[in-house]
């Protein structure tokens, strides 16, 4: 049998012959190999940032918020009327079983100021819980003190945004700043969690005391009122088996009475973080399988273009075989050529992909990840492509009869 | 024993049903060394009988003993390797690959013997300069005369040491010069280096060449004699 450089040889040679109808051919497979490389990278990327944004959310929580729900917690027409008080959190995270924490978050936003410096920033009212639930540290500095947050302090914790913006390079600890115009002292700095999501910057915030924030910062309708209550369940079953103790907690102490609906709308983070990253899982095969059909279709292309070789080079099959060609020797021939063809193909096709992959990054948030195995299945596949689609053509080459190829003009 | 015997060889091809005989009982011998010129009318079966003899074809009956080996019955893979082997072609269009150089080409048969790449190439080279082309190796066929193309074809032919050379008018498409080249070019390989030499013609003065001449009419042979120079 024919030795392998030969053929290669042969194959580039025919490859070479045909530039202009070799890379058309060649185009299904090259869009398809690129799609299945954007197609990966895309889907990989969203769940590692779905898997980030859950651990910087922390882990088994529960978010209520004011607001009116009819079935199940699951429509989430919120904040239409302030409902929720801190109490309420104190209260579920004192009662529940499955509950550990439980934050208030008050919100607000407003500019703060320091020396000549101002930064328009996210204001959050809260407590030491919320830093815990989140499973987040200090930079350095302090947390809030009990005192601070009993006798309402004019303190701090900032983002490390916020530090950016305000004070570049000066150490902010001790400093005054202030915010909608009352002075705070600056007590601890946050460790940097960057983006959570596209344009929503984490480190973009300052956090103080809640009772702070519910005396002097932001306007209250009634006492003791919150956005927000963050609650951590002491374990992912526990999302879901507490919420029905919380609800009925929530309805008494609202008194509401059978005929009413809830005033607030339970959502449990884990189970929309599940949801989401199924519905990431599903998007990705979809759309790993319209870029294999794709290849698929570069597959039929090859097959076509291989006949159509085929056939324009009986004459040049006729003189092989006349010389002493097998049949094994020709199907070997446009075999690799079909091979060849797809690889060429498929090495385009991971060129084009992976700067797809870079002007995706580089011009959206999105975030993609690519990796070797991403890169290795597509263009092994697209080989297998080509063997597959070579293979009837191959065969039938090697099944003419060489008289008639010889004489064929 | 011959080199080339034949005993009886029929070929029909189907026709609308009917079974259209082209040979019609071909007997036959041919020693080692010969120059053998087989000539005819149009249509007589000349290229028919030479595709049988070249392996290329198969016959519908009768037996075909090539230099000891029955091979009316073999596979297509195993007449190829006969072919390869024990047979060379010289074709009235040249056949040569296109795009592909005069050493290239004479290299092909040994391709498929899987004769090592640097052997193919002295072999080829050796093989060129044999029929006076040392100077066009690397020529692509369009870039040769029609002579000088018959002449690659030639040096094919002999390179795998085959020693039964088969031309099927390989003057038809040169002009009168470059086909008495190419008959002394025969001859020499037939004086000098003892290669079977069959070739169908219809000129006389090419059949000349030849030191026997056989004549088929209508599928049969008509007659068969030495060449009287
Ligand atoms: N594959 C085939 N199918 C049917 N008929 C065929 C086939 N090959 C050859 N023939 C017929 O066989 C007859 C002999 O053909 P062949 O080519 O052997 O003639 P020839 O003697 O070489 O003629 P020429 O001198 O014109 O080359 C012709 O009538 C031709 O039509
Ligand atoms: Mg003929």
């Amino acid at each position: 049998m024919i030795d392998f450089s030969t053929i290669f040889s042969i194959a580039i040679r025919a490859i070479k012959a045909n530039k202009m109808r070799s890379i058309l051919t060649s185009l299904g497979i090259i869009i398809g190999v690129a799609a299945v490389i954007v197609m990966l990278a895309i889907g990989n990327g969203a769940q590692v940032t779905i898997q980030n944004e859950m651990k910087s959310m922390g882990t088994n929580l529960i978010m209520i918020r004011s607001g009116t729900s009819t079935s199940g917690g699951q429509r989430m027409g919120h904040g239409s009327q302030p409902t929720m008080k801190a109490g309420d959190g104190n209260a579920i995270e004192e009662k529940i079983e499955g509950i550990s924490l439980a934050a208030p978050v008050l919100n607000d936003a407003g500019q703060i100021v320091y020396g000549n410096a101002n930064w328009s920033t996210s204001i959050v009212g809260t407590d030491n819980r919320y830093f815990q639930i989140k499973d987040w540290s200090l930079a350095y500095g302090r947390y809030f003190s009990q005192t601070d947050i009993t006798s309402a302090g004019k303190v701090a914790i900032l983002g490390t945004t916020v530090v950016k913006e305000l004070f570049g390079d000066v150490d902010p600890l001790g400093k005054t700043i202030r915010v909608k115009g009352i002075p705070f002292t600056v007590i601890g700095v946050t460790t940097s969690r960057g983006q959570s999501g596209p344009g929503m910057d984490q480190d973009d915030m300052i956090y103080i005391p809640l009772s702070t924030a519910q005396k002097k910062v932001t306007g209250i309708s009634f006492p003791d009122m919150v956005n927000m209550i963050m609650l951590q369940a002491k374990t992912a079953q526990d999302t879901y088996t507490s919420q029905d103790a919380i609800k009925a907690l929530l309805r008494q102490r609202h008194n509401l009475g059978t005929n009413k609906d809830d005033d607030f709308v339970i959502m449990n983070l884990t189970q929309m973080m599940e949801m989401m990253e199924t519905s990431t899982k599903v998007l990705t095969i979809l759309l790993g399988s319209i870029a294999s059909i794709s290849l698929l279709v570069g597959g039929i292309g090859i097959m076509n273009i291989m006949l159509v070789s085929v056939t324009e080079r009986t004459r040049e099959i006729g003189i092989r075989m006349a010389i002493g060609a097998k049949s094994w020797d020709i199907r070997l021939q446009f075999l690799t050529e079909a091979l060849v063809l797809s690889l060429i193909g498929g090495l385009i096709g991971v060129i084009c992909g992976l700067i797809g992959v870079a002007v995706i990054s580089f011009f959206s948030s999105f975030k993609a990840i690519v990796s070797i195995f991403y890169i290795l299945l597509p263009f092994s596949f697209a080989g297998i492509v080509g063997l597959f689609f070579g293979f009837y053509p191959a065969y039938k080459a090697s099944l003419l009869n060489p008289i008639n190829a010889l004489r064929y003009e | 024993m011959a080199l080339i015997e034949l005993k009886d060889i029929h070929k029909s091809y189907p026709l609308d049903g009917f079974d259209l005989e082209i040979l019609k009982g071909i007997t036959l011998k041919i020693e080692k060394g010969e120059f053998v010129a087989i000539m005819g009318p149009s249509g007589s079966g000349k290229s028919t009988l030479m595709n049988i003899l070249g392996c290329l074809d198969t016959p519908s009956s009768g037996s075909y003993m090539l230099d000891g080996q029955a091979v009316q019955n073999l596979s297509a893979d195993e007449l190829a390797e006969i072919r390869n082997q024990k047979i060379g072609f010289v074709f009235q269009g040249f056949n040569l690959l296109s795009r592909t150089t005069a050493l290239e080409n004479v290299e092909l048969p040994m391709v498929y013997s899987n004769t090592p790449s640097k052997l193919r190439q002295e072999r080829a080279q050796k093989a060129l300069t044999a029929v006076g082309l040392s100077e066009r190796m690397h020529h692509m066929p369009n870039q040769l005369s029609g002579g000088q193309q018959q002449r690659v074809a030639i040096a094919r032919a002999i390179v795998n040491e085959a020693p039964i050379i088969f031309a099927d008018e390989p003057t038809g498409n040169l002009d009168t010069k470059m086909s008495v080249e190419i008959m002394q070019l025969f001859t020499e390989l037939n004086e000098k280096m003892g290669r079977t030499i069959i070739l169908v013609t219809h000129e006389e003065d090419i059949a000349r060449y030849a030191k026997r001449i056989i004549k088929i009419v209508d599928g049969e042979i008509n007659s068969d004699q030495r060449n009287k120079k």
